[in-house]
């Protein structure tokens, strides 16, 4: 469980990144974090696994304070991916990178082998096992930076936007993967621009502007609220933008996925048609 | 007039053991913008950097077969000359500005072509204008937001007025509104001043509205290629896992229904409202 009070954050050159935050995060939840770039989300984020300490307020992880522990011991707990996979990546192999974090935990031989090859079986990178991280495509490093975090099976999950690169397929897969996690009680945090990712995850969503929460609740409510997404410079997902031009039909507001619109428009034109 | 011509084009990166372009002959017209997509690791970013001459005076390794761009054949003419006639940004800002100010790093390329001071002022003052930043002329790239960084990376490559301009997913690190913006100013750079555009994407959903043609690869293969709205008709584009727009993914399952919506396939979330409102209609 994470739990968050009232927390402010300063940058040394004067920036106030957080204004004021508090929530409670349980276990097994799968939150979005969105916002416009420079809200606040990353610097957010960072607080989970203690390399940002807040300037006033408390971060408690489990009931302990990150302030109390060290960002080795979190990080065992808190796994942590990057937006940028070269701020991560710097093993001569796709394999070293992921076996890493595995010896650096104490891991034996014999599982940091099985874990490997999961990993990289879950992420589809198994072609690439002896291939230098360096020689592959953006999203391709990106997944190998999630692979290395995913092998050590944290119990809490942050991704700084993990679909950017991303195909259609590999989206699917982080999705499920994502659900899988929910399924063993542990926590994925994403944070992300990728409002139709969001839309078919139908996650819980934090909206953040400039350094405050300013929506908190189910992506087919937040998603749905064009007044507060325009002013956190965010769109709504397409199936959305449809229903929100079509006030005067009387169909319901609040729709996201597709597979609903097509039900809903079905039975309305039905309707008509009678 | 084709203004990007190649044939049967493959690449080998040094070191590689395999092509990461296999017999890429694709054609694309003066003033067309063209999207590139495919999934992760298709080849799309290696088939741009063939484009402006990255490939193979920069990364070297192994290219066959033939490439033109505004009929000067790649290999025979050195990046500095092709710059002239293609720009090319890149997906993170931070990656292409350097400068202390956005005005010298708009000025930058031309400086480098050896242009006139009034010149230069004229070039870059237009291509702040255009990219709605020139009140941002003094301020210092690092210190804007990723939208602003970005609209300066496509000022310094609009500056040097090429023909064609290369977009490698030039959003992702955006927010939606500022992506949203970003596509609008480069889909009024292609319209009103006829410039050529290759966008590379994976978020259908948020550009194919804005093309006329559309390019789909899968592992160092074209497999699809032609008219936007002809080619997101066909059923094959699902096959290989493309995230097609959920407006135009909507009408084909409703169509499949029995539902009657209007004939022209949509690329928007505007244009599926239309032939909504339409059935609800009739």
């Amino acid at each position: 469980m994470i739990e968050v009070e009232d927390i402010y954050f300063i940058y040394p050159s004067g920036v106030e990144a957080l204004k004021g935050i508090s929530l409670t995060i349980q276990n097994g939840e799968f939150i979005a974090i969105m916002g416009q770039n420079g809200a606040g989300k990353t610097t957010l984020v960072k607080h989970f696994n203690g390399l940002l300490k807040p300037a006033k307020g408390k971060v408690l992880i489990d009931r302990v304070e990150t302030t109390k522990v060290s960002v080795a011991t979190l990080a065992r707990n808190v796994g942590f991916v990057f937006q940028n996979p070269d701020h991560q990546l710097f093993s001569e192999t796709v394999e070293d990178e992921i076996t890493f974090a595995l010896r650096n935990f104490g891991f034996k031989e014999n599982i940091i082998k099985k874990r490997v090859t999961w990993a990289l079986n879950l992420l589809g990178l198994t072609q690439y096992r002896k291939t230098s991280p360096f020689m592959l495509s953006g999203g391709e490093r990106k997944r190998v930076a999630l692979a290395s975090v995913l092998a050590w099976n944290p119990k809490i999950l942050i991704l700084d936007e993990p679909t950017i690169g991303q195909d259609y397929q590999q989206k699917e897969k982080l999705r499920q993967f994502i659900l899988q996690m929910k399924t063993q009680r542990k926590t994925t945090i994403i944070v992300t621009h990728d409002v139709e990712f969001v839309a078919e995850c139908n996650p819980r969503v934090l909206l953040m502007q400039d350094g405050k929460i300013v929506a908190d609740g189910e992506a087919r409510k937040v998603l749905t609220s064009p007044g507060v997404l325009t002013q956190a410079s965010i769109v709504p997902p397409q199936v959305a933008q449809i229903f929100l031009q079509l006030p005067d039909l009387e169909l319901p507001k609040n729709v996201i996925d597709i597979y609903e619109a097509q039900k809903i428009l079905l039975n309305s034109l039905e309707k008509k048609a009678k | 007039m084709a203004v990007i011509e190649t044939k049967k084009l493959t690449y080998v990166y040094p070191g590689g053991t395999k092509p990461s372009i296999t017999d890429v002959s694709v054609k694309i017209e003066k003033g067309e913008f063209t999207l590139i997509t495919g999934p992760s690791g298709c080849g799309k970013t290696t088939l741009c950097r063939c484009f402006n001459g990255l490939i193979p005076h920069f990364y070297q390794g192994e290219l066959k077969g033939e490439i033109t761009v505004t009929g000067l054949n790649i290999v025979e003419h050195p990046i500095y000359e092709l710059a002239k006639h293609v720009g090319l940004v890149f997906q993170n800002p931070e990656n292409q500005l350097f400068a202390l100010s956005v005005e010298k790093d708009v000025a930058f390329g031309l400086e480098n072509l050896g242009v006139s001071r009034e010149e230069m002022r004229k070039k870059v003052d237009w291509a702040l204008n255009l990219t709605g930043i020139y009140d941002l002329r003094e301020r210092a790239p690092h210190e804007l937001s990723g939208g602003q960084q970005q609209r300066v990376a496509i000022a310094s490559v609009l500056a040097m007025q090429p023909g064609v301009i290369i977009l490698d997913e030039p959003t992702s690190f955006l927010d939606p509104l500022s992506a949203k913006k970003i596509f609008e100013v480069i889909h009024e750079l292609n319209r009103n001043l006829g410039i050529t555009v290759v966008l590379v994407e994976h978020r259908l959903d948020l550009t194919a509205r804005y093309s006329d043609h559309i390019i789909i690869m899968d592992e160092g293969k074209v497999i699809l290629d032609g008219e936007t709205r002809e080619i997101l008709r066909s059923e094959e584009a699902r096959l290989v896992g493309i995230g097609i727009p959920k407006a135009t993914r909507l009408y084909q399952i409703l169509r499949k229904d029995g539902v009657k919506l209007g004939n022209t396939i949509p690329l928007s979330s505007d244009e599926m409202a239309t032939l909504l409102r339409e059935a609800f209609k009739a």
